[in-house]
């Protein structure tokens, strides 16, 4: 049990020094990395801010019952303690352990309420982009600048160029303007698959049937990369996401090239209608 | 036939039994059936064991490592892959532990500790077994046929719709299930009524042992969660065969709905796992202490406590759905107010064994890993309680080592606590002491290589329920699979231990654990005698019996 304690010691160490020495790097996870991922929106700041606080109670709880048990090995053995006592009640001490707990979920409770209705939705968003699930790419599509669409599918293994990241690399990254207040609608084309970034604090499942919304706000240019995050069938673990993030100026040079190069053909049909008497996945 | 011959007339000799097959396909003994249930938790085991292992060998390194459909059929192999993490899920929970602890140890012990002659309903503990024992068969059946059922145990629609499932595996996964329930919601009635109306004199419910209470309150969470899950699969069921469409949103459905039900009753099945744990580490501790157990209403109520709120809190499984946030932030509050009954639980232990005169013979080895264990999965879920922060953890593998921790491992050293208390009463024979100290300590490092690391790749952001992953997460996914060879191999050693107990094991007195082991199954003689409590106990003058 000792030396227990003294292995956990250094690692939970790292685990909070993981989680904030760094400084923004990539938007993927590093080689044995053993905290988050450096943070890319506030959503994800304030979620590794409260973590920070929730680990040092987890810290100190684990610890505290460790050293309890430790002292109860060295101190109560049948060789140390031959007689045992007889207390069976203790009142105060009862009322302590139930009270004490509930006071420091209360410290918990607080800011986690505030950062979950912060993460929830923005008042004032300057672009919408849509993320459609389906097995076993994400479609992305931007309302509001001219409503074109394009797929967004993995890279296999043996098309990779120097330098691009297995099981993350996509055909068409989805471009997104940096420093910008962005609402993200979720929906499925099939099964449920879950959009995922964990740099920006992303996370949302896209359901057939149903619209999710949620926001982000990128801090920096740069690339952000992220996994679909709910089973979906046999290719769940290929279905990567890149978000490429660039300047306001960058973006809307893009969103001309893209409007030309993902033009619809079918003519001016945002809507996807749902045919009557065919699923979805037969058109 | 030659037995009937040395029965006294109409079959009332008390030793009499029926011998070979008949002993155990019509077994209306609760010992017996214990036992069967047992043995089934160990055939479970080791299937269940054996597919987290190929999971662990195929997440060992980055890359595609056992293709055994050979090149081009990555589909049929990834496919195989969602089976296996089905599949080990299914099998831990429904055919693992819940037979161990309710189906074993319950059965075994509930009728001796509240000395009563058996359970209620014996015959109706015949069929919950063989309900069972059919599910299983049912469920590896339905793995190998036509691809097998990939949807993860929570068999989320529209995944596990007829449209992308074709095929009769999730029907047959679905019936399994039901006949798991229906065995459940059997087994429960008979534990309620036996501990309702059976105990024995002057045993009053609030004299009873832990172990009975928290079968109990087990009970009651079946009672009432199994047909919420019946109700769910039923109606998956109509939608992938009659043309029904509760899930199926070009029909009017929701899957979401699906979700709902499932948790309803998922939540409540991760307490079904590991309230009878709890259980058994009260006797355990109690007995080896010295000492009786340090508060025991609030233990009893605390169970009782975590029972109810059980039911309330499903939806933190869901953080991630888009639920409306005022209601997320309903079940984080309500999924918080969890530790402190549990909290009250793990200082209660605490306090039982201060001041008292320990003896770490294994069994209370094992329950001293069950508090730590408990305690570091504990610990996690408070953090994973807070819907905000949640959005960073949601289907990562810090989820993974989180439940692992808290209801799997925690589970596990409940289960073998448990084994080695009891082993001598129910065979007659002692384990080998130097080979179930090397099990602990193998299995304690092993699951914590294992699954520690895990709460690294999950921070890191990796998903779960993948076969491959991006090549920065190789490290820690290579020390957990190390970790799953010292687990494996730990398990086989004790598979070893039970092989040479029941083979070469020390003959064991009525009660090997001295003054401590105060209940009344250390009244009775080892292996405890097929009929037992023939004249009832009488416990009115007797303490408290915790």
């Amino acid at each position: 049990m000792i030396q227990r304690l003294i292995t956990l010691a250094p690692m939970t160490a790292l685990l909070i020094f993981g989680a904030t020495g760094n400084a923004f790097a990539g938007g993927r996870s590093e080689p044995w990395q053993m905290g988050f991922q450096p943070a890319g929106s506030p959503v994800m700041e304030r979620i590794i801010e409260f973590h920070n606080l929730v680990l040092v109670i987890e810290v100190s709880i684990v610890a505290l019952v460790l050293g309890l048990m430790c002292y109860i090995i060295v101190r109560f053995n049948a060789k140390a303690n031959p007689v045992p006592s007889k207390t069976t009640h203790n009142t105060l001490l009862e009322v302590v352990w139930t009270v004490v707990p509930l006071l420091i979920l209360i410290v918990v409770a607080v800011p986690s309420l505030k950062l979950l209705y912060y993460s929830d939705r923005v008042e004032n968003t300057e672009m919408t982009l849509k993320v459609t699930g389906n097995q076993w790419f994400w479609s992305y599509t931007y309302p509001d600048h001219g409503g074109f669409e394009f797929d967004s599918v993995i890279v296999p293994d043996d098309e990779l160029k120097a330098g691009q990241p297995r099981l993350l690399t996509v055909d068409n990254e989805v471009v997104l303007p940096a420093e910008t207040n962005i609402r993200l609608l979720f929906t499925s084309a099939d099964v449920i698959h879950n959009w995922g970034v964990p740099s920006l604090g992303l996370k949302l499942d896209t359901v057939a049937g149903r619209i999710s919304e949620t926001w982000v706000r990128i801090n920096k240019k740069g690339n952000y990369y992220g996994m679909c995050s709910e089973l979906c069938g046999v290719n769940h673990g290929f279905m990567p996401i890149h978000i490429k993030a660039v300047s306001k100026a960058d973006f809307a040079q893009w969103v001309e090239t893209a409007n030309k190069e993902f033009a619809r053909t079918g003519g001016p049909a945002p809507v996807r209608v749902a045919k009557a008497g065919a699923r979805d996945r037969d058109d | 036939m030659a037995d009937q011959e040395t029965a006294a007339p109409g079959g009332h000799d008390h030793d009499h039994h029926p011998t070979g097959w008949r002993r155990w396909l019509f077994s209306t003994n609760h010992k017996d059936i214990g036992t069967m249930y047992i043995v089934l938790s160990m055939v479970g085991a080791l299937v269940g064991g054996a597919m987290s292992f190929m999971i662990r060998l195929e997440l060992m390194d980055p890359g595609i490592q056992f293709n055994l459909f050979g090149a081009g059929e990555e589909a049929a192999y990834f496919q195989f892959y969602n089976v296996l993490v089905t599949g080990h899920a299914f099998i831990m929970v429904f055919f693992v532990v819940m037979p161990a602890m309710m189906g074993g140890f319950g059965n075994w012990f509930v009728p001796l500790m509240i000395g009563a002659p058996d359970m209620a309903f014996p015959r109706m503990n015949n069929i919950s077994f063989w309900l069972l024992a059919s599910a299983l068969v049912l469920l590896l059946v339905a793995a190998f046929t036509q691809g097998g059922p990939g949807t993860g145990w929570t068999v989320y629609p529209p995944l596990s719709s007829a449209e992308f499932h074709p095929g009769p595996a999730v029907d047959l996964g679905i019936l399994s299930l039901h006949l798991a329930g229906a065995s459940s919601v059997l087994g429960a009635i008979n534990m309620i009524t036996t501990i309702f109306n059976m105990r024995a004199p002057g045993m009053t419910i609030h004299r009873m042992p832990l172990f009975c209470w928290s079968i109990l309150v087990t009970a009651f969470l079946l009672l009432m969660a199994m047909p919420v899950l019946a109700g769910g699969l039923t109606m998956l069921l109509t939608d992938r065969n009659f043309g029904t469409a509760f899930f199926e949103p070009s029909g009017g459905g929701d899957p979401v709905l699906w979700q709902h039900i499932f948790w309803f009753f998922g939540h409540p099945e991760v307490y079904i796992i590991i309230l009878p744990g709890f259980g058994i580490v009260s006797q355990v501790v109690s007995t080896f202490s010295r000492k009786p157990i340090f508060g025991y209403l609030g233990m009893a109520y605390a169970m009782v406590f975590i029972g109810f709120v059980g039911f309330a809190v499903w939806a933190h499984h869901m953080y991630t759905t888009g639920l409306d946030a005022d209601t997320r932030a309903y079940f984080v509050s309500a999924s918080l107010v969890i530790a402190v009954p549990t909290g009250v639980k793990i200082f209660s232990w605490l306090a039982t064994m201060w001041g008292g005169s320990i003896s770490f013979r294994v069994p209370m080895m094992f329950a001293c890993g069950f508090i730590f264990l408990f305690v570091m999965g504990g610990v996690t879920g408070v953090a994973l309680a807070n819907a905000g922060m949640d959005i960073a953890f949601h289907d990562t593998y810090f989820v993974v080592a989180h439940f692992h921790y808290v209801m799997a491992i925690a589970g596990v050293f409940a289960m073998f606590a448990g084994f080695y208390y009891w082993i001598g009463k129910m065979c007659g024979r002692q384990y080998p002491r130097v080979l179930a100290r090397i099990h602990f300590w193998s299995f304690f490092i092993g699951v914590n290589v294992l699954f520690f690391p895990q709460h690294f790749s999950g921070m890191a952001g990796m998903p779960r329920r993948i076969p491959d992953y991006p090549d920065n997460y190789a490290g820690w996914n290579y020390v957990s699979s190390i970790g799953a060879f010292i687990t494996t191999a730990s398990t086989l050693l004790f598979f070893f231990i039970v092989w040479r107990t029941l083979s070469a094991g020390e003959k064991v007195p009525a009660n090997p654990w001295g003054e401590g082991a105060k209940t009344l199954e250390w009244t009775v003689e080892s292996p405890a005698p097929f009929h037992t409590f023939e004249e009832l106990p009488d416990m009115t003058d007797k303490q408290a019996a915790e």
